[in-house]
């Protein structure tokens, strides 16, 4: 069971049923669950979504698009159904938070679809899960039956006459699912490709009728903001980044685990203070700030940085999901430069050339070169290949694997260097990594 | 499917497939969930196994192949009775994870995607299973173990070790 | 959709609103790059490699999938451009085999255009590249997995365009492969186009592989030789020490009726021309009772005098004429001129698998009913009876299909079997095999799903297969007039079917199914000719049974192939036969003639939709002569003034006698036509096919011709039996025994007599019975 921690900065708004007991319905009823769906069912989708707008919330997925813009651009008349599709596929390396939503709170998961659904009008939710968390599909499940049972799911949710149903779906290993469009593709039972935009989802989504998509803990944050008001939620947080967040801090720290912190918290004191620094008192090398998509970040560059979707941005990186890697000084930067593209090479999904090719490339020429055998131009070459694909790939995951890249090559240059003429890496443990 | 037909998969799961396909707007939905489910009870993706969920979803069986073979939990191959997948990616490799797989690999005698010539226990480095936080950590089949380090491996291979003698024992 | 103007490359251009920036771009002259892209099938964005820059955008976009509207601006050629490119090609290339000197598509390959293009040639790796080895997935289809790039064109053609969905993605990212949906083999329609599509080298042909170089073959497009769709087709020729040897064909330059389209039998079942069995030397069967090989003059002579004996002794009515449905527009003409008016005699008839005369009759009085082939794929309702376009009409189908996908056709099927296009259809009713007669009363009944979707349309395109004929076909197409805004289309077999009927190798109606008995115009040009309706097939037959018949003439046609023929029938008959195997027929002969396949001569044709195409010389194979030229100089043998028959050159008869062409016919002829159309001296040879062209048009209603249209490469439709000059029923004199009308029911894999001797169709055939064999058995 993994272990919960807190600290005395925390700012517990969605972790606050957490360890409670809250899987179980009437313990989350009797802790006010439910309550925030009810007021939306009075109040309508025009409230609804001025309150998120209001909130300041910004996607948790890791682009960060406002979530209360997202729902507005949902066209109120529509020939299909709508759907309301939340993405639970929690895959990118360094991010296990929406794992301690579905196990401790995951009706606040249902909750907040059940307001998502009604503030665009759709009738059906769908709450997709990575199918590695076979025992969290299972907790979904028992608490979207009991939720049923209650008559908070089904043809007339809360004795009124709207309709709300939710599938719980498994997906089967695949990180590239994650991505909204493949994310539908997925679910309509295909091969998890992404699809051509435009159309948006929010026009053209699942089985072609208009949808959002929202991660987990953005829709698990909605009935909170519902209770507390999108402005006194917004307060919380920084300057157009409302709220709080989920923070995963793994990696070479202390105290490792999952904190909810206000956005714009200072990443270093999140290092130091909450998760009481480097393991062992070691030195800090490097740290990731958002999974591992995102380029990493030097010692000098987290002094002041706020974590939030802007403040990381200008620093040269990005929030994403939150997910907050500490790297010691013991550590090989090309061992971990090659375990992180080895993983966008495993998760490409084939379809477009640059990525397809490209990951492959780059996991070739970096396996390689840490055994080794490399030689001064290919961290040229390995720079190219990674330029060359940003921008240029169907989907994000080509950007996810060429930008770190980048990060690591331009920031440790050195070090790559010093790998070259057969020199053994000090640190390094294992030459190649076998993942196929 | 029609009740007299045969069908690879128990009762159970057969009944449960039956309900599935309806659950969804379009029964294709039920695809990819119903091949992990029928994995689960077989042990991989069999021919017959490819077959019978072709049927059941009304697609060719070249599409569920393709399909199938899209998504790396998905096999066409028997695994060991316990399928142990060691994360070694960036949180638990920092944190040992390549050292939890060589515990691993010593106390089985395989590598990566090895089986033991038992069949009880499978090998295989995987990529994040959503648990950096508690690192270095591991799946055996659906059950995470995580904050480990390689003193705990035997342990954990006893306890699954034993569950196959005690279901001998009762058969 | 409204017209917009954009910019592109600082040129103004103008398209529809929403049309592809590629189309639009290509259509202008400005040439994008693209592998995945692929015109009318799903669009993918999936090889980067069409990125152009769009002014205000920050990434560079697929020009692929953007839609223009009004004011944008583009850049499609620029440094960052060049480079986006660049390094796709070089990725590719990173595990692309560079076996180009012994890769098929070498010199057709669209990657190597573009490396040559980007510059792409150094490499940046330095690891290995991955190897494996080719694989076999039928007799027909090759694939080598290093040199797929995965533009994903193989798997929508055969989803999208063919239905037949075989070949699919499996693994994922860098491991993903093109797979065939038996494991390691392909179960389906073995059409090729998955070869066709391949901008690369991956999908190679089973027939085409290691046999040359693009650049060493000639390539001449003519018109396919199996089927009644009569798909354009480029073969590809390359001199061989006994003529020139086919050793392709494909469509490579996308025009024509069928745009890419090609089935089996038009890419793989053209080897019936090199078949050993081929007939090459004529022969005369002796004293001694057997055939024995003869000179070309030895043969004519006898087969002449044999006709000029029994004409003075017995008249016409003793001689029999058999037509093909394969034979050219021009040969049929030339055949049953030559029966009428030297032979003077109305026995003609040809293998009839459709009854166009019927058909013709229930049109009579009535303008433009006749649909185009081209109008099944945008014709917005379709009425598909009987008949199974999928096997039997490839082309067909693959437009229907297409008219489905593209434009939302609605299709109705009525039909006694299941038949695959059910799967695109609208609305499907069944009738028992012998149901046709009742298809009126079925149409006009107001609780039947498929009456009322029908009477809901506004028009109406009306396929009729072979199970209607006679009166069922009247009456059909009667209600079919009286519910208005209908056009019709008829399925024959064979190359040429409507072409045969067309031109007059009937017994009762000259070309243009004008009834001899009424012979209008052609009375005055046709010295000697006999009035009173000739012998049907069935009637010679019966003659010759009896010893009436003294001779039979057939030319492509093989009665005694044919079930239900007795074998002595023509016992007492001295046969004549002009064909390209030792057919039944040809075995009883007394003459044999060898006769050129389609691909060996030039002539045109008319599709069962009476589309009109020409087709080009492409083979050539020693021994053998056109049936044009053997009836000329069967006719010269006879003592027949050959002017009489074919109007060449215009004083005199030192005409160039083909001599002189070789391999080049076509050429030749094209060039007489292009003459004679601007008044200029023809000096076309009495063996020149087309030289009869003129007279076709003067004298066939419905053939007045858009010659340059037709000359140019293009299909021209014709409109055989023409209200205006069309005789009004009742004053046909029918033949005294009925016609037989017998549909082939080829399939993919099959194609009557030719079909036999294609090696690779055999192989096809039973490659697909084995398979599904396997499969059943599973
Ligand atoms: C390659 C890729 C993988 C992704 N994986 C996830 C994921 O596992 N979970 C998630 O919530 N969003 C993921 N996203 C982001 C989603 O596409 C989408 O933006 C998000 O689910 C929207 O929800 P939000 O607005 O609440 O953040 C991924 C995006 C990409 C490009
Ligand atoms: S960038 Fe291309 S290959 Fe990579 S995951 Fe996206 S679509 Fe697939
Ligand atoms: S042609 Fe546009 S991406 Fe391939």
């Amino acid at each position: 069971m993994p272990k919960l921690v807190s600290h005395p900065d925390e700012v517990k708004i969605v972790t606050k049923r957490f360890g409670m007991g809250a899987a179980a319905i009437d313990k989350y009823i009797e802790l006010g669950g439910y309550e925030a769906a009810k007021k939306c069912l009075a109040e309508g989708p025009d409230w609804i979504i001025n309150e998120m707008k209001a909130s300041g919330l910004r996607g948790r997925g890791g682009a960060g698009f406002p979530t209360g813009m997202k729902w507005s651009f949902v066209p109120k008349q529509s020939a299909k159904p709508k759907y309301v599709l939340v993405n639970g596929d929690e895959s990118e390396p360094g991010t296990c938070k929406d794992h301690l939503i579905f196990l401790h709170d995951p009706h606040s998961v249902i909750e907040g679809t059940i307001i998502a659904g009604l503030a665009i009008g759709a009738k059906t939710g769908f709450i997709y899960l990575r199918g590695e968390y076979r025992y969290l599909i299972e907790i979904m499940q028992r608490s979207v039956d009991d939720a049923y049972a209650k008559g908070f799911l089904g043809k007339g949710i809360f004795g009124s006459d709207t309709e709300f149903q939710v599938i719980v779906q498994s997906g089967a290993g695949a990180y590239e699912v994650g991505e909204e469009s493949a994310l539908m593709e997925s679910l309509e039972g295909k091969r998890g490709v992404p699809r051509i935009k435009p159309p948006f989802p929010a026009v053209v989504g699942l089985y072609g009728g208009p949808t959002v998509i929202n991660n987990a803990e953005t829709i698990a944050t909605v009935p909170h903001v519902i209770t507390m008001g999108g402005a006194a939620y917004a307060a919380v947080g920084s300057e157009r980044n409302g709220g709080t967040r989920l923070f995963g801090l793994s990696g070479h720290i202390e105290r490792p685990g999952v904190y909810e912190l206000p956005m714009g918290y200072n990443l270093k004191k999140m290092i130091y203070e909450v998760g009481g620094g480097v393991r062992g008192g070691r030195k800090l090398k490097a740290v990731v700030p958002g999974g591992s998509s995102t380029p990493v970040l030097l010692p000098e560059e987290i002094e002041n940085l706020g974590m939030d979707f802007d403040q990381v941005g200008k620093a040269g990186s990005m929030l994403g999901s939150g997910g907050v890697v500490v790297i010691d000084d013991q550590t090989c930067i090309v061992e971990f430069a090659l375990r992180t593209i080895s993983f966008y090479q495993h998760e490409s999904c084939g379809w477009c050339i640059p990525c397809r090719e490209g990951t492959d490339w780059l996991k070739k020429s970096l396996t390689r070169f840490h055994a080794g055998f490399g030689e001064m131009k290919d961290i040229d070459n390995i720079q190219y290949l990674a330029q060359n694909m940003m921008g240029r790939t169907f989907c994000p995951l080509g950007d996810a694997a060429a930008m770190p890249t980048l990060g690591f090559v331009k920031k440790f240059r050195k070090e790559f260097e010093d790998h070259l003429n057969g020199k053994p890496c000090p640190f390094a443990k294992h030459a190649e990594l076998a993942v196929v | 499917m029609s009740p007299e037909t045969m069908s690879v998969f128990s009762p159970k799961l057969a009944a449960r497939f039956d309900a599935l396909v309806e659950k969804y707007p379009l029964r294709r939905s039920a695809l990819v969930p119903m091949l992990l489910y029928a994995q689960d009870e077989v042990g991989y993706l069999s021919d017959a196994v490819i077959a019978e969920v072709a049927e059941r979803i009304g697609i060719n069986e070249n599409d569920v192949r393709s399909v199938a073979s899209y998504y790396s939990m998905l096999r066409f191959k028997p695994a060991g009775k316990f399928n142990v997948q060691v994360c070694t990616n960036i949180s638990c490799m920092l944190r040992g994870g390549y050292d939890i797989f060589d515990k691993f690999s010593e106390e089985l005698g395989v590598g990566h995607k090895g089986v033991t010539t038992d069949g009880v226990f499978s090998l295989e480095e995987v990529e994040c299973i959503g648990a950096c936080c508690w690192a270095p950590a591991i799946q055996v089949n659906y059950d995470f173990h995580d904050d480990l380090t390689p003193e705990n491996v035997p342990g954990i291979l006893a306890h699954y070790r034993k569950q196959v003698q005690d279901k001998e024992k009762d058969a | 959709m409204a017209d917009v103007t954009f910019t592109v490359d600082g040129k103004k251009l103008t398209a529809p609103a929403g049309t592809l920036l590629i189309d639009a771009c290509r259509k202008a002259g400005i040439e994008i790059p693209s592998f995945c892209y692929y015109p009318g099938l799903s669009l993918q964005a999936a090889c980067r490699m069409c990125v152009v820059r769009q002014e205000k955008v920050p990434k560079l976009q697929t020009a692929c999938t953007t839609t223009v509207a009004e004011g944008q601006v583009f850049i499609t050629e620029s440094d960052e451009i060049a480079q986006a490119r660049k390094a796709t090609l070089e990725l590719l290339l990173g595990n692309h085999p560079l076996d180009c000197p012994v890769c098929d598509a070498g010199g057709e390959c669209e990657l190597q255009d573009m490396t040559f293009k980007y510059g792409a040639g150094e490499s940046l790796y330095a690891e290995a590249k991955q190897h494996r080895e080719e694989q076999q997935w039928s007799p027909a289809v090759f694939y080598d997995r290093p040199r797929c790039i995965l533009c994903y064109r193989c798997v929508r053609m055969c989803g999208e365009g063919m239905d037949v969905w075989a070949l699919a993605v499996e693994n994922r990212g860098a491991r993903a492969v093109i797979a065939p949906n038996q494991g390691d083999s392909l179960n389906c329609e073995q059409c090729g186009m998955c070869i066709d599509v391949c901008p690369v080298g991956a999908l190679t042909s089973g027939t085409y592989r290691y046999k040359t170089r693009p650049w060493e073959m000639k390539h001449v497009s003519t018109v396919c030789t199996h089927c009644g769709d009569g798909c354009k087709v480029t073969l590809g020729v390359r001199s061989a020490n006994d003529g020139a040897e086919i050793i392709r064909a494909d469509n490579r330059d996308k025009s024509g009726i069928n745009n890419d389209f090609l089935c089996a039998k038009g890419r793989f079942g053209f080897d019936f021309v090199e078949s050993k069995d081929r007939l090459t030397t004529p022969m005369v069967r002796n004293a001694a009772g057997e055939l024995k090989p003869a000179t070309w003059t030895e043969a004519l002579n006898a087969a002449a005098k044999k006709l000029k004996e029994v004409h003075a002794a017995k008249g016409g009515s003793a001689i029999g004429v058999l037509g093909s449905s394969q034979t050219t527009n021009e040969e049929n003409y030339l055949l049953q001129k030559f029966a009428r008016t030297v032979l003077t005699t109305n026995n003609i008839d040809h293998d009839r698998t459709a009854d166009y005369t019927a058909f013709a009759d229930a049109l009579a009085g009535h303008k433009d009913k006749l649909a185009s082939l081209r109008e099944t794929e945008t014709a917005p309702a379709i009425l598909l009876i009987g008949g199974d376009p999928t096997n039997e009409h490839p082309l067909l189908a693959w437009n229907l299909r297409t008219n489905v996908r593209h434009h939302k056709a609605r299709i109705y099927i009525v039909n006694h079997r299941g038949i695959k296009l059910e799967r695109q259809a609208k609305a499907v009713q069944g009738v028992p095999p012998n149901g046709y007669k009742d298809l009126v009363t079925l149409l006009g009944s107001d609780t039947n799903e498929l009456a009322k979707g029908i009477a809901q349309e506004e028009t109406l395109l009306a396929v009729i297969g072979q199970e209607l004929n006679g009166k069922a076909l009247t009456d059909f197409v009667a209600w079919a007039l009286k519910r208005g805004n209908v056009r019709f289309a008829y399925l024959g077999d064979h190359a040429n079917s409507r072409g045969a009927a067309d031109m007059g190798l009937l017994p009762d109606r000259l070309p243009g199914y004008i009834p001899v008995n009424e012979p209008g115009a052609f009375a005055a040009e046709y010295a000697g000719l006999p009035t009173k309706p000739g012998l049907t097939q069935a009637g010679m037959l019966a003659s010759a049974e009896k010893g009436e018949l003294a001779v039979l003439y057939a030319v492509g046609a093989n009665p005694a192939g044919q079930s239900g023929f007795k074998p002595d029938a023509l016992k007492n008959t001295f046969v004549i036969v002009q064909d390209l195997f030792l057919t039944e027929t040809a075995a009883l002969a007394d003459v044999v003639l060898p006769a050129a396949s389609l691909y060996e001569k030039t002539g045109t044709v008319t599709n069962t939709f009476g589309d009109l195409q020409l087709a080009h010389k492409a083979a050539d194979h020693a021994g053998v002569k056109g049936d044009f030229e053997i009836v000329v100089r069967l006719a010269g043998a006879m003592g027949v003034d050959v002017k009489m028959l074919v109007p060449f050159g215009t004083s005199s008869l030192t005409a160039d006698f083909g001599q002189s062409r070789g391999a080049q016919a076509g050429e030749a002829d094209r060039h007489a036509v292009w003459l004679a159309a601007h008044n200029l001296e023809p000096k076309v040879s009495p063996f020149d096919p087309l030289a009869v062209l003129d007279e076709i048009e003067r004298l066939v209603p419905g053939y007045e011709l858009d010659r340059l249209n037709l000359l140019g490469g293009n299909d021209a439709p014709v409109h055989a039996a023409l209200p205006d000059n069309f005789v009004p029923l009742e004053v046909l004199a029918a033949p005294e025994m009925p016609a037989t009308i017998a549909p082939t029911h080829d399939t993919l894999f099959t194609s009557s007599v030719f079909g036999r001797y294609s090696k690779t169709l055999t192989e096809l055939k039973e490659y697909q019975e084995g398979t599904l064999a396997e499969t059943a058995a599973d």
